[in-house]
């Protein structure tokens, strides 16, 4: 027999609130996924309430803050702090983004944050990116040419050659775009997802690269890229401002176009 | 307690710890040439620092205007205020060109010239003729160099079938009778424990910014590799040299790249000047960084810094136009909309002097082997550990490092450190099984941490901690200021036997990691600030306001500083290399350093 409920471990609970400090006038309440692996306890969302007069900008900055005075066992990942490592991508008020370039004052009502969505959670915010990471080497993401590079110079490359990777080379590979996708979450074992998508992309589209047509057999298959059907929350969510979902239609195009 | 961790050992040929440029670059070298290689990261690898580097990478290609490596290697020895070694920064600077040209071979997206070379950029300090003119010799991604470089390395890394263990915190190094044997990590996923024994441990774990309350250093830049450093009983080399970058974002602390400089960009004081000239009448924005942070300290003390509270400085960049900003500076212009509200086009960013690097680190020859002073020879290797990087002090910053020398020096020296490694292990070679006595001092180390029962939180002692130095250990020092801070220190890491770590569980416990880290930035925060008060002199990023002239004659030599289990400092020195590695160039005697 099918099953229709999800497992009763999935079921999230209302979990303890966390009072402001007292003289504390300017809060606002963040509302935070928990889960604990080692308590064999279901998920719960948290609610702290933090004094804004005492906190940075950013959501990360709350985080932080949270687990600086409030509780030092809130758990996530976070590194550089602007926006170029990739590491504290979260659900924030809805949609997948960096915590810290998010700022708090964008944020309407409560700031709800969630892990993201549809990856297994290792422990609160901290998700795993063990298939997404495969995913990103399975493109063979590196330089594949067929003529040896001079000996003692870089190879040439005009301006507007250059020009053509722009936009793709800059993914810092947070995994916001790809765990937005709905495609994404329901075939992620087949789908490969806007993320490894653009990082293949990025190497087709390199004019010192001469591997497209390895490249384009790789994906030409009913699920690595044909999963892809432009619902484009990739585009929408990507923290730094790319078009995964443009990158995957060009590589289409060229599939098509390799046919005639 | 110890009996409550699962270890899992593993043998490899070198283990590589740090998975930042450097890092990379050795793992992938080494892996490359037959040794089986394990790198352990604490972060996935394209999360290392390495990936928020900006402005460039230097090396005398030549491509848009006459160029030399002589002419580099003078340069960095000048920035260093002849602090560094001068037979590494030949090495350094003569490698440059055919470690630019193999990243470009890997694939790094460098911006291009009209004739589809490498593009570089003016940076600070970097001239042509020995001091003559302004060279171009800073190869460029746009604004997202560290960024295009440490994503190549990675793949290249995958390629090259590495063996990555992410996610990892490496504890301590394994030291048997002064030869490091291993190193242990935390992996954080299960919270066991994996013991790495290695020919060869190189340690890539880069500098200790988040000793100071505003760095632009990420949260992870805790040098931990220099931590484990002085716990094996080895020294730390220079470490009261710590840049303070000009323009990190005022508030935020955030990076803004030199770069904006060196596409023609300029700071301003609240009378809109050009303060800059008159400090440096040649290179003016363009001269070295510890120059240009002074001067900015100066106008601000000088009550001519903008902002309501006179407390910063402008960097303007609007008459750039949009072409320049679009093309050379994107990712700055973002980050300056982000963390300042500004738009580029239009307004200056606030600026202020931010640390940002430290000159200071393991001390380690030429090849990356790590070398102490031990019975009177100051060259002593250190048998089975590099370091390179950050973490290391080769020396080739001396007292101050020039923007863009850094790129190059993890590819270099993480180059180097794999040829070495090549020429000293025969892969697969035997090792003699450690004994469950060689790894106790770190598991005990561990337990006494995680089994903190205090009631002091990690966070509030690292507050202190950085508040701390960045008041008394700032970009102008005086015995006074110094002397206040080490007493204040001293509580401070007194204060430390009363930490709490509250997270008892195994799964990615950082609470427990944050606690280590900060067990690690204490020790490193009191050599930086030891060091600063033993040394009675200005040079390179080293500013005493109660003694303003560098004193070759007593103080042109390296400090040495050990720690005991109390972080208490000892301090010994070791010669500056005065010569060179080859008759291809001729030492720089000191001479007045002017820009």
């Amino acid at each position: 027999m099918a099953e229709f409920r999800l497992p009763s471990n999935s079921i999230v609970t209302k979990g303890k609130h966390f009072p402001a400090p007292d003289g504390a006038t300017n809060t606002r309440n963040v509302i935070v996924y928990r889960y604990d692996p080692d308590s064999g306890k279901n998920p719960r969302t948290d609610t702290f309430e933090v004094d804004m007069d005492t906190c940075g900008p950013m959501v990360l900055d709350a985080i932080i803050k949270i687990k600086t005075e409030m509780d030092s066992t809130l758990t996530f990942r976070r590194s550089c702090r602007e926006g170029i490592c990739g590491s504290c991508a979260m659900n924030i008020d809805g949609s997948n983004t960096l915590a810290c370039t998010m700022a708090i004052a964008d944020i309407e009502g409560d700031i709800t944050i969630y892990p993201l969505p549809h990856q297994a959670v290792i422990k609160d915010l901290v998700s795993d990116l063990t298939n997404f990471y495969a995913q990103y080497a399975s493109v063979e993401p590196w330089l594949k040419s067929d003529s040896p590079a001079p000996p003692d110079r870089e190879r040439l490359q005009s301006p507007e050659d250059r020009e053509k990777i722009d936009g793709a080379y800059e993914c810092i590979l947070c995994a916001c775009c790809s765990t937005s996708c709905p495609s994404y979450w329901w075939n992620s074992d087949r789908y490969l997802g806007p993320a490894a998508l653009l990082a293949s992309y990025r190497w087709i589209a390199d004019s010192r690269d001469d591997a497209t047509g390895e490249r384009l057999d790789d994906l030409e298959d009913p699920f690595k890229l044909y999963r892809c059907h432009t619902i484009m929350n990739c585009a929408q969510v990507c923290p730094k401002g790319l078009n995964p979902a443009k990158a995957i239609a060009e590589t289409k195009k060229m599939l098509v176009q390799r046919r005639m | 307690m110890t009996s409550a961790y699962k270890i899992i050992d593993h043998t490899y040929d070198v283990v590589i710890v740090g998975a930042g440029g450097a890092g990379l670059r050795a793992t992938l070298g080494m892996a490359a040439q037959g040794l089986s290689t394990a790198c352990i990261t604490k972060v996935f690898p394209t999360r290392s620092h390495t990936v928020a580097a900006q402005g460039g990478m230097s090396a005398s290609l030549g491509n848009m205007g006459e160029d030399h490596w002589n002419w580099h290697m003078y340069d960095t020895i000048k920035g260093s205020d002849w602090l560094g070694d001068q037979d590494a920064i030949e090495y350094m600077c003569r490698e440059a060109v055919p470690a630019v040209i193999e990243l470009e071979h890997f694939g790094v997206p460098f911006s291009r010239t009209e004739e589809g070379k490498i593009y570089q950029r003016p940076f600070g300090g970097m001239t042509t003729n020995f001091g003559e003119g302004t060279a171009q010799r800073t190869c460029a991604a746009a604004d997202r160099t560290g960024h295009a470089i440490l994503h190549t390395l990675y793949q290249q890394s995958i390629k090259h079938h590495a063996e990555f263990y992410i996610e990892h915190f490496a504890i301590d190094l394994i030291m048997v009778d002064g030869e490091c044997k291993g190193v242990i990590s935390l992996d954080l996923a299960t919270g066991e424990l994996h013991r790495y024994q290695a020919h060869m441990v190189v340690l890539a774990t880069g500098g200790c910014g988040r000793t100071y309350f505003s760095a632009t250093s990420a949260h992870t830049c805790t040098g931990d590799g220099n931590a484990m450093v002085l716990r094996a009983g080895l020294p730390l080399q220079d470490m009261e040299f710590v840049q303070f970058h000009p323009t990190g974002i005022y508030g935020a602390g955030v990076l803004i790249t030199e770069g904006v400089r060196g596409e023609g960009g300029y700071l301003t004081n609240n009378e809109g000047e050009r303060f800059m000239e008159r400090y440096a009448p040649n290179a003016k924005d363009l001269a070295s960084r510890d120059v240009v942070s002074r001067s900015m300290t100066m106008e601000i003390n000088g009550g001519r810094g903008v902002g309501p509270d006179n407390d910063h400085i402008f960097l303007n960049l609007q008459h750039l136009g949009n072409d320049v900003i679009e093309k050379r500076l994107p990712g700055i212009s973002e980050s300056a909309k982000i963390f300042a509200g500004v738009d580029v086009n239009k307004e200056p960013i606030p600026v202020l002097p931010t640390v940002h690097y430290n000159m200071g680190g393991i001390p380690t020859n030429y090849h990356g082997e790590v070398v102490t002073l031990k019975d009177g020879d100051p060259d002593t290797v250190v048998p089975g550990l590099m370091a390179i990087g950050e973490a290391a002090c080769v020396s080739v910053h001396g007292a101050n490092r020039l923007g863009s020398n850094s790129l190059l020096d993890i590819v270099v020296f993480g180059r180097a450190a794999a040829l070495r490694a090549a020429e000293l292990i025969k892969p697969g070679s035997p090792h003699k099984p450690l004994t469950s006595e060689d790894s106790a001092p770190v598991l005990d180390h561990l337990d006494r941490i995680r089994g903190a029962k205090g009631s002091t939180g990690t966070a509030q002692i690292r507050d202190n901690m950085q508040r701390t130095m960045q008041k008394h250990a700032a970009v102008f020092r005086t015995g006074e200021s110094l002397e206040e801070g080490l007493v204040k220190m001293r509580d401070i890491v007194d204060s430390f036997d009363d930490v709490r770590v509250d997270d008892q569980n195994l799964i990615w416990n950082t609470d427990l990691v944050e606690t280590l880290e900060l067990e690690n930035l204490l020790c490193q925060a009191q050599t930086i600030i030891y060091g600063a008060n033993n040394r009675p002199e200005s040079r390179g990023a080293h500013a005493r306001d109660d003694f303003e002239e560098r004193d070759d004659e007593n103080w042109m030599k390296h400090t040495l500083a050990w720690t005991d289990d109390k972080a208490n400092v000892t301090i010994d020195y070791r010669p500056v290399h005065m010569y060179t590695l080859t008759d291809d160039c001729e030492v720089i005697p000191p001479k007045k350093r002017v820009y």
